[in-house]
């Protein structure tokens, strides 16, 4: 018996046994299964995370061109430098050597690592000069890392700074053309998914999650070298003249094309300061009252309508004249004239008879329709409408202001805008900035009238007009003067805006441009003195620069050209060929 | 049974050739990876290089210091009327 019971119990511990080591195999069995099985997806995620990575492929900001492709903004890769304060503040002496390249101080830097010791990334300097960079990557410091980032240069400087604008330290636009165009110019940064080996190299590409998409460069019209030319001689005449601000815009009248747009005060894009008063793109953003130069316009809308020719004698005697208690004068009595000459003398008591002789509405009309008052619609950011009241609201005198340029406001660029669509036989065109865009051209008056009017303008440069100092040698030059008395909350102050409006050459205008000085303080103040001579240096260097044929010259200094070659003229003996025609 | 026994070897055959080969291309995968990424490295610097080269060359080209250099060094000037020669064709 004892026998047996030896015998039973074994066999019962047996079958426990057996039983204890069933259900651990079914633990792990059911524990593998659901790790292989059920947990799968998280697993190798976690598997995954330790060799994949999602890399981001950076993409360059794009270039900004002139319009024969020179640079005027560029990106380049600069390197910053970052630290982990952790593992720098292990070696605290390896901080005066970066101190010294960094020509900062040693116990400051410290100061704040001690302060940020938590993280593990900290930017100690950005956008390093490439020969700090290099000793600091030649000091080969633990905790010291150097990152490649793009800063933006801008090669022309204050020269173009206002239509191109700066970006910040991130690289998105803030002003100017930066910041109009800043999705085109910047483009979208990729995702990519990669495998890494131990070394941190990249052994396989496993899956581009977004392509990257690289910014697109930006031509401008803008010439480079009449840009720097408008800018150069803006900048002298402001200093000479001391005035407060200055304003250039030349423009191709052919297609709309912005050749040059200088301001000044200007401002430094390459380190700018964001509470600079040089940071306004001045010809597009500020408004004033034009003044004179706003008469061709309104001897147009008399035009237009048959009102009068332009020989239509028209008596300026006393040389005042008295519009509801208001006293509108001329700069002296210039008794009867024609229409011509109302403009060659800018005489105000002409504008205002022929302004009260004919509907508010044509006036009215004739403005709006030449862009005043509205966005030209170039595409800059901060872009002023100007001020044109609806004829309704004008009153009598208001409709005499009109006519010589007050009770409006206007952009520079407006100006520019109107007159090449009144130099192009009344074919108005959006101005550009961006070349290639296209730009059909509106007709809006009758050639005819543009036409009169455009002759009319070319008696200002005459022996009797006043804007003789706009004369440019060998070409025919068509314009007109303004001189506006500023609007203050005193009424209209001894302040002054002097503008020169013209286009050249003559015959065939090809180039349009305006000229504003506000405020010239140093005694001459008169637009024929101190803008028309800017309008012909300006305009001078740039019919040169484009190559436009001169159409006024001497026949002596015509030479006829033959198969042969070149045949001197008379007087030119030999003697002056070298220069030729630049 | 000799046929099927044949098909099976050819078969394991085919399965070890083709695992090998799935080593190789992997590997040699992985090797062009990496001769890309230094090939992309090398086109960024390259790149790099060109726009710092566009930089310098629009320094050197500006009008300024071409304009200074033209009048103060070579003597040069804008041509005055009676040099002004209009050549007709």
């Amino acid at each position: 018996m004892s026998i047996e019971r030896t015998k039973g119990a074994p066999v019962t511990r047996l079958y426990a046994f057996l039983l204890a080591f069933l259900l651990c195999s079914v633990a792990l069995i059911a524990r593998a299964v659901n790790l292989q099985v059920m947990e799968t997806d998280f697993l190798q995620g976690q598997g995954e995370a330790r060799f994949m990575r999602e890399l981001e492929v950076p993409t360059r900001r794009g270039n900004i061109l002139d319009r024969a492709g020179e640079p005027l903004a560029v990106s380049t890769p600069v390197d910053s430098v970052w630290v982990h304060p952790g593992e720098l503040l292990q070696a605290p002496e390896n901080i005066a050597p970066l101190a010294r390249v960094l020509e900062a101080d040693a116990e400051e830097i410290e100061r704040r690592l001690n302060q940020r010791s938590g993280r593990e990334f900290v930017w100690l300097r950005r956008r390093l000069h490439p020969d700090d960079a290099a000793r600091i990557e030649a000091l080969d410091l633990p905790g010291v890392y150097l990152q490649k980032e793009y800063r933006r240069f801008y090669p022309a400087g204050e020269v173009a700074a206002h239509i191109i604008g700066f970006t910040n330290i991130d690289d998105v636009g803030q002003e100017g053309l930066e910041l109009t165009y800043n999705d085109w110019l910047q483009g979208k940064p990729g995702l990519k998914r990669v495998v890494r080996d131990r070394l941190g190299r990249t052994v396989e590409h496993s899956e581009l999650l977004r392509e990257a998409e690289h910014g697109h460069d930006l031509t401008l019209t803008i010439d480079r070298r009449l840009q720097y030319l408008a800018y150069r001689e803006l900048k002298r005449t402001v200093l000479k003249h001391g005035a407060r601000s200055g304003s250039v815009v030349l423009l191709d009248i052919a297609s709309g094309e912005v050749l040059a747009m200088a301001n000044q005060p200007a401002f430094n894009p390459n380190q700018p300061n964001m509470d600079n008063d040089g940071l306004r793109n001045r010809a597009v953003t500020d408004v004033f009252e034009p003044g004179s130069v706003m008469k061709p316009f309104a001897v147009a809308a008399a035009l237009e309508i048959g009102m009068v020719t332009p020989d239509t004698p028209i008596d300026t005697t006393p040389g005042t004249i008295n519009v509801s208690g208001h006293t509108i004068s001329d700069h002296r009595n210039y008794g009867p004239i024609d229409v011509t000459r109302i403009i060659t003398k800018s005489s105000n008591v002409g504008a205002t008879k022929l302004a009260l002789e004919m509907d508010a509405e044509q006036l009215w009309s004739v403005y709006d329709r030449f862009g005043f008052g509205e966005v030209t619609g170039i595409g800059f950011p901060g872009e002023s409408a100007g001020v044109l009241r609806n004829h309704r609201r004008w009153r009598r005198v208001e409709q005499a202001t009109l006519s010589y340029g007050y009770g409006l406001s206007v952009t520079a660029l407006q100006l520019a805008s109107a007159f090449a669509a009144l130099s192009d036989e009344g074919r108005m065109r959006r101005p550009s900035l961006i070349l290639g865009a296209n730009n059909p051209a509106v007709s809006i008056m009758d050639p005819v009238v543009a036409r009169q009017v455009a002759a009319m303008m070319e008696t200002v440069t005459g022996p009797e007009g006043t804007g003789k100092n706009a004369r440019i040698t060998n070409y025919r030059v068509s314009g007109k003067t303004g001189t506006s008395r500023k609007a203050s909350a005193a009424g209209y102050a001894s302040r002054y805006i002097a503008t020169f409006a013209g286009m050249a050459p003559s015959s065939d205008p090809r180039l349009v441009a305006i000229v504003t000085i506000n405020d010239p303080s140093a005694g001459e103040y008169y637009g024929g003195l101190v803008a028309a001579p800017l309008f012909s240096t300006i305009m001078g260097g740039a019919l040169r620069l484009m190559d436009i044929p001169p159409d006024d010259y001497l026949d002596s200094l015509v030479q006829i050209k033959t198969p042969e070659g070149v045949l001197p003229g008379d007087a030119a003996e030999g003697e002056a060929v070298d220069g030729g025609v630049q | 049974m000799n046929v099927r026994l044949l098909i099976v070897i050819v078969m394991l055959l085919a399965v070890i050739g083709s695992s090998l080969g799935v080593v190789y291309t992997r590997h040699e995968s992985r090797q062009l990876a990496v001769e890309l990424g230094e090939l992309e490295n090398q086109r960024d610097d390259v790149i790099a290089e060109w726009s710092r080269l566009q930089l310098e060359q629009a320094w050197l080209a500006d009008a300024s210091s071409v304009e200074s250099k033209a009048r103060d060094q070579l003597g040069m000037g804008t041509p005055e009327n009676p040099h002004i020669l209009v050549v007709k064709p």
